[in-house]
């Protein structure tokens, strides 16, 4: 349990009444930064370590927090910085997956338009509902724990954390576009993965690949 | 028919995780709603997109363990006391 903060009538209260706010905010946003952590490192060790790190940052520079308001897109920026830093310095997770330095042509792949193709082999008459069926949590987290690092922080970001674009931008301090472009490549190669765990254990034969085959 | 405030289907979908993620500035973000309303195509892939986008929430839902609770309740306690030690 948090030690509560006692008030004191001093100059110091207001600071004290900041200070609860902020274990307050700290403990209400633990499982997110968490669940974000374990995405980026893929490893419940590593992600209790980069989850502390960051809150000794946080705590560290918590006079830098001006508003209140803007807690949870501040520690998840330290978070996602004291990531990277941690990558650069071990030189271990900053991965570059074949096809990541691909240009467009990866935010060409869509779901839905694969389970609309002609011949394609499936179940039902709703391809879309039956496919949204058959997969389960664990798939999609495989996908995206597959994701390149850029590619699923602004998945984390954007589709578990709900941040705007904005929000993205200035927690991955990258242009919005850059945000937007890099949203539509991550989940175009989300729904790929998808679609490739789908072929390869046999929910589904694509008549525009090989059965089982691996993506090109 | 043409409607210049009506927008067509390409357009619709290249705005679509836009619209998906309410980053569209007003006027468009009636005119995807307007098509969205016409287009049952467009609206079918929508709701599929927002279904996925959902699943991709869920999974990124996590319980922090005890052993990372204590760490950090370790730590407020050693900057919230420090901090107090420099109030006095």
């Amino acid at each position: 349990m948090l030690r509560p903060c006692s008030m004191r009538g001093s100059p110091a209260t207001a600071f004290m009444q900041h200070s609860d706010d902020f274990e307050a905010q700290l403990t209400g946003v633990l499982d997110r930064l968490y669940a974000a952590a374990l995405h980026l490192t893929r490893n419940r060790a590593e992600a209790e370590d980069l989850v502390s790190e960051a809150v000794t940052r946080a705590l560290q520079h918590r006079d830098s927090l001006r508003d209140p308001a803007s807690f949870r897109g501040w520690i998840f920026r330290i978070l996602t910085n004291t990531f990277i830093s941690q990558c650069r310095k071990n030189r271990n997770c900053l991965e570059i997956s074949p096809g990541d330095t691909h240009g467009d042509s990866e935010a060409d792949f869509w779901l839905f338009d694969r389970l609309h193709q002609p011949l394609l082999l499936f179940w039902g008459a709703n391809p879309e509902q039956e496919f949204i069926n058959t997969i389960l949590r664990e798939d999609l987290g495989k996908a995206l724990d597959r994701l390149p690092q850029k590619y699923r922080m602004v998945v984390l970001l954007s589709d578990v954390e709900g941040f705007s674009y904005p929000e993205i931008a200035a927690i991955l301090e990258i242009p919005p576009g850059t945000v937007r472009s890099r949203l539509a490549r991550a989940r175009s190669r989300l729904q790929k993965s998808l679609w490739q765990q789908a072929v390869d254990t046999g929910f589904v034969t694509d008549p525009g690949g090989r059965p089982g085959s691996k993506s090109p | 028919m043409s409607d210049p405030k009506i927008i067509n289907c390409e357009k619709a979908l290249r705005h679509l995780f836009e619209y998906l993620d309410r980053e569209l500035d007003g006027d468009l973000q009636a005119q995807m709603q307007q098509h969205m309303e016409r287009c049952r195509s467009c609206l079918s892939r929508l709701e599929f997109e927002q279904t996925l986008k959902a699943h991709v929430q869920d999974s990124g839902t996590e319980q922090a363990p005890d052993s990372l609770r204590n760490r950090v309740n370790t730590l407020l306690r050693e900057f919230g006391s420090k901090s107090r030690e420099g109030d006095t």
